[in-house]
């Protein structure tokens, strides 16, 4: 079945962006423009995999890893955060609330995709 | 004339109150509510010094004299006004070195010498005894003068078992055993006697005050009435000037003010409740103004008593020195007349108790005790408790002296006046005056000096005064007094030297006065001051330039705690030591009294101590028997003075470095915060700018990849894609040039052009440029322009830049369709205004405060996002306050925003810019 990736950014050409990439790899590709969007759409979608961007209006993507993962229902959702703040305090942070990956921007498209495959247990 | 039971009943009832008014004083200090705490209570007992004399010899003198009864008021006003350091230098040494008589004062300060001790003793007991024989005197008249017919002459008790001044006498010396000499204390207070003073203090005042009042308006219509009828009498008339009929005499003014000033400050009553029975200095500062208004207000109807006397019987009529009680008791007013008599009852005890427990004190400490310390029974290798024996002599002393007074009294009684006795007493106590004032204040007085002054003052008091005095009541051939001694004119006792033009208390107190000090003076100077000397001297002047802890200790040598605690138990009694010492250890951090170090501070302190109980002479013979001590020298004492004013300088210099260090730590501390701070807030920078960087990139990277990686990407997606590449390249070359510009305008390298500006034509300017874009969004664009402006002083592209970015700013927050941007200008008093005013969703008041903060976007509710740089707004605000502007914002949410600047007008040549505001119309 075609999995469900949600893209969570506020940046609407990083969202043009990687919805094109997302769909062209053959996912169902869900959008969000903030934090508590993003958590709207993870509740009532269920995607498989967010690709979460940490500096958003409403609720960062810190907030929104860290609801995710105390949510009975909803901790089992892959998280993969993107960061343009490079900083190890950054990485560090977003791991220990319980993101599964990490990526600072700009990234690489085919890493990205890889990464995205890896997670969700595809082969590349 | 009132019954006799009467006055003696009404006497006594007053004195049992007098006794319950120092019970209630010295329960309260037990209980630890002290009263003499208060400094009414201490300025209120300096009044001590208005006696029986004052009470009624001073309306005595005035009816004799005039206004010569003043300058015994005036003096001791000047006392306390001018002469308040004294007093309180006086109070310090006392407290820091526990003295607790004048005589111990002078030999504490000589040296501690025993001699000096029993001379200032000798001279007191001898010029003290008339003076208390005086108040007991003004009590017998006083009462004379209440019991029998008026104008009569008192019968003169024949037995003294029957006369009533005995018992009074023996009633004060019981009173003084009670409250002055009950338990033995190194400081020597007695809260309860000083509470019965300040009581009678009060009573005699408000008695004579009583008096007053009725002989200047009862008797009288005002004062003013007495001496305008006192001047139409010739015989009174004279009375009425200074100068009564003869030249003003200066000197014997002069004399007298002299004379009560020392008296004031040196009488052993005096010295006794102010500088003694003293419990804080800053007492003093309430008795500078107290005690003489309170002379002030006593002195205040003497001559109007006096001259209503004089007046109403007739001159020559009636004793004046009576008037106080004579004038009511004639008006029938027997109330007034016996408060009038409790009022000099009141007076005159109040005085003896005083004297009487200071002068029992030096008695005790100053002549009994070193013969006493000289038997072998109780001397320095005895080791009885001497307590009960020290109270026992204390209590045998007041006894005395109050006998001896009584004696003097039935003796001499009717032979002199009340006043001429009271000024003998005060020059005697005025020899005083060049040792103690010398020993204050000069370092060079000498033990054989401060002798061979008092030696010479009091002898020349005795033959000038004291002899005379006697002669004239008849007790001696009074040949020497008319011829001189030998025969020889020279020597005559009242014109000493051919010296004459003045009366005999003044020739007298010239004499006495010259004598002692030359005396001390070229004695002192004679020979240089000996090692004990040198350290007292040292002690008392510097007083107030040490305190306890570097105070320098002059003393070298062994000593034993197990020596030195039972030879205070022998004075202060066994506990009492015990207590003091285990105190001191505690001091020390020591726990038990055996570890005390038997050092130099220990015998300073025992002495101390001991001084209070037995004065510093006995105290320091006592002392150094039972410690190995090594005589010093005068090289030893200057070296111990060096060491502790070393010793002074090191702690003040390390206090001073310890301070400084501290205020370089705090300072070191801030700058480390400010610099902590500084990294803190470019690293923020650093990582903004680095996420703003990165975002614009991150689309950029990530499309061109798409279209790198499918070659079949249609043509409009290409397009597409394309578009957006090229704006966020835009986007990040803003970035870059925003962040280089605002990092110039920080670091105060940016070129400013200054001109005058005309700011409407910028505005016009700048909209004439994204009037398109607005259009392309459909947001409509208003200028509101004044026609004409003054200019402003700034750098036209600087500004062309911040109106561009408040208007591009306002466009972006702008609806599409039914946007709506207002650009006002206008003119105020401050400078020209500019505000820019969109119809977008508005600013929330808590985020409006950082909009001017770098990096910080604020997001509309359409989560639509400008794509800004975050450091528009940051510069715009710089280049305004860069150009003597402000910047500001005004929102509610929901109802858009408007941005403003004002700038200041600019100056021309030299007129103000209101002028030029106004000359531009022209």
């Amino acid at each position: 079945m075609i999995k469900k990736i949600l893209i969570a950014d506020d940046e609407p050409n990083i969202l043009i962006s990687l919805e094109f990439l997302m769909k062209r790899e053959g996912y169902e590709v869900l959008l969000a423009r903030d934090g508590q969007e993003a958590m709207d759409v993870i509740a009532r979608e269920r995607p498989a995999l967010v690709l979460l961007d940490v500096m958003m209006p409403v609720k960062s993507g810190f907030d929104v890893c860290h609801e995710l993962r105390a949510s009975e229902g909803l901790r089992d959702t892959l998280v993969l955060m993107l960061t343009a703040k490079g900083r190890d305090t950054d990485v560090a942070k977003g791991l220990a609330l319980g993101a599964n990956a990490y990526m600072t921007k700009p990234f690489s498209t085919k890493e990205l995709v890889q990464k995205v495959r890896e997670m969700l247990g595809e082969s590349a | 004339m009132l019954p006799a039971y009467l006055v003696i009943g009404v006497s006594f009832a007053y004195l049992a109150l007098l006794f319950a008014v120092a019970h209630w004083g010295d329960r309260r200090a037990a209980a630890g509510r002290s009263v003499i705490g208060s400094p009414w209570v201490y300025a209120l007992s300096i009044a001590v010094y208005c006696t029986a004399w004052t009470y009624f010899g001073s309306v005595g003198r005035a009816a004799t004299a005039g206004v010569w009864f003043f300058p015994i008021y005036l003096g001791p006003m000047l006392a306390m006004l001018l002469g308040w350091m004294v007093v309180r230098k006086m109070i310090r040494i006392a407290k820091t070195y526990r003295i607790t008589s004048i005589a111990d004062l002078i030999a504490s300060r000589y040296g501690k010498s025993p001699a000096l001790a029993g001379l200032v003793t000798l001279i007191t007991v001898v010029g003290i005894v008339p003076y208390i024989a005086l108040q007991l005197k003004a009590v017998a008249s006083g009462y004379a003068v209440l019991t029998s017919p008026l104008g009569q002459p008192a019968p003169i008790a024949t037995g003294w078992w029957l006369d009533s001044t005995l018992y009074v006498a023996l009633f004060l010396a019981g009173f003084t055993m009670v409250f002055g000499a009950r338990h033995l204390d190194s400081t020597e207070r007695h809260e309860g006697m000083v509470a019965a003073i300040a009581f009678e203090s009060v009573v005699k005042l408000l008695a004579f005050l009583a008096v007053g009042v009725f002989a200047s308006f009862v008797l009288f219509s005002s004062p003013a009435a007495i001496f305008e009828q006192a001047r139409s009498v010739e015989s009174l008339r004279d009375l009425l000037s200074f100068r009564q009929g003869e030249s003003f005499a200066y000197v014997q003014w002069a004399g007298m003010t002299v004379l009560a000033m020392f008296a004031a400050l040196f009488l052993p009553r005096q010295f006794q409740v102010m500088v003694v029975e003293n419990v804080d200095e800053r007492h003093l500062r309430r008795a500078v103004w107290v005690f003489p208004l309170y002379l002030l207000l006593i002195n205040l109807f003497v001559l109007p008593i006096a001259f209503a006397g004089l007046l109403y019987f007739g001159p020559g009529r009636m004793d004046p020195e009576n008037f106080v009680l004579s004038l009511p008791l004639a008006e029938g007013h027997t109330v007034l007349a016996l408060a009038a008599f409790v009022g000099g009852l009141s007076a005159a005890t109040g005085m003896v108790i005083v004297e009487a427990t200071a002068v029992s004190t030096m008695v005790c400490n100053d002549l009994i005790m070193p013969l006493l310390l000289r038997m072998k029974r109780f001397g320095v290798r005895s080791s009885g408790d001497l307590t009960g024996l020290l109270l026992g002599i204390r209590r045998a002393a007041i006894l005395g002296i109050m006998l001896l007074g009584y004696l003097y009294y039935r003796l001499a009684g009717e032979a002199y006046a009340l006043v001429s006795i009271g000024l003998i007493s005060f020059a005697a106590v005025a020899q005083f005056a060049p040792a103690i004032l010398g020993g204050m204040y000069w370092r060079g007085g000498t033990r054989s000096g401060a002798l061979a002054g008092l030696l010479c003052g009091f002898g020349f008091w005795v033959y000038t005064l004291m002899l005379p005095s006697l002669a004239k009541s008849g007790w001696l051939d009074d040949g020497f007094l008319r011829d001189g001694l030998f025969g020889l004119a020279l020597l005559k006792p009242e014109a000493f030297l051919g010296l004459s033009g003045m009366d005999g208390l003044t020739h007298s107190l010239f004499w006495s006065l010259l004598a002692n000090l030359l005396a001390y003076v070229g004695v002192s100077l004679w020979r240089a001051p000996s090692a004990a000397e040198t350290s007292q001297a040292l002690l008392f002047v510097d007083v107030f330039r040490r305190t306890a802890g570097t105070n320098p200790v002059f003393w070298e040598g062994k000593a034993q705690v197990s020596a030195l605690l039972p030879l205070a138990g022998r004075f202060l009694g066994a506990q009492a030591a015990q207590r003091l010492f285990a105190d001191y250890a505690q001091r020390l951090g020591l726990t038990r009294v055996e570890d005390i170090p038997g050092d130099a501070r220990l015998v300073q302190f025992v002495e101390t101590q001991l001084a209070g109980a037995i004065g510093s002479a006995s105290a320091r013979v006592m002392v150094a028997s039972v410690v190995e001590e090594e005589a010093l020298d005068l090289d030893d004492v200057l070296r111990i003075l060096d060491e502790a004013s070393q010793l002074r300088a090191y702690s003040h210099a390390l206090e001073e470095k310890s301070h400084s260090l501290e205020l370089a730590t705090a300072e070191l501390r801030e700058a480390n915060q400010k610099l902590k701070s500084l990294d803190h807030m470019k690293d923020d920078f650093m990582s903004s700018v680095t996420h703003e960087l990165r975002t614009p990139l991150t689309s950029i990277r990530a499309l061109s990849e798409l279209m790198r990686d499918d070659e079949n990407m249609d043509v409009a997606q290409r397009q597409r894609f394309l578009g957006i590449i090229v704006t966020e390249a835009e986007r990040l070359s803003r970035l870059v040039n925003q962040v280089l510009d605002m990092a110039k305008i920080e670091a105060g390298r940016a070129d400013w052009h200054s001109t005058e500006v005309n700011l409407r034509e910028v505005v016009e300017q700048v909209a004439g440029s994204v009037r398109e874009s607005f259009r392309e969004r459909g947001v409509a664009l208003d200028l509101v322009l004044p026609a004409s402006l003054p200019p402003v002083r700034a750098d036209a592209d600087r500004l062309t830049q911040v109106v561009l970015n408040l208007l591009s700013n306002a466009l972006k927050y702008a609806p599409h369709a039914q946007g709506r941007v207002v650009v006002r200008l206008g003119d105020a008093p401050e400078g020209l205004t500019l505000e820019v005013q969109d119809n977008g969703p508005g600013i929330a008041p808590d985020q409006q405060a950082v909009v001017f903060e770098k990096f910080r976007q604020v997001s509309g509710d359409d989560h639509y996002r400008p794509g800004g740089t975050g450091l528009g707004l940051p510069i715009s605000r710089q280049i305004v306050e860069h150009f003597g502007g402000r910047m500001w914002l005004r929102s509610t949410p929901g109802q858009g925003a408007t941005f403003g600047f004002s700038l200041p007008h600019a100056r021309t040549g030299m007129t103000d810019q209101h002028n030029s505001t106004q000359s531009e119309g022209t």
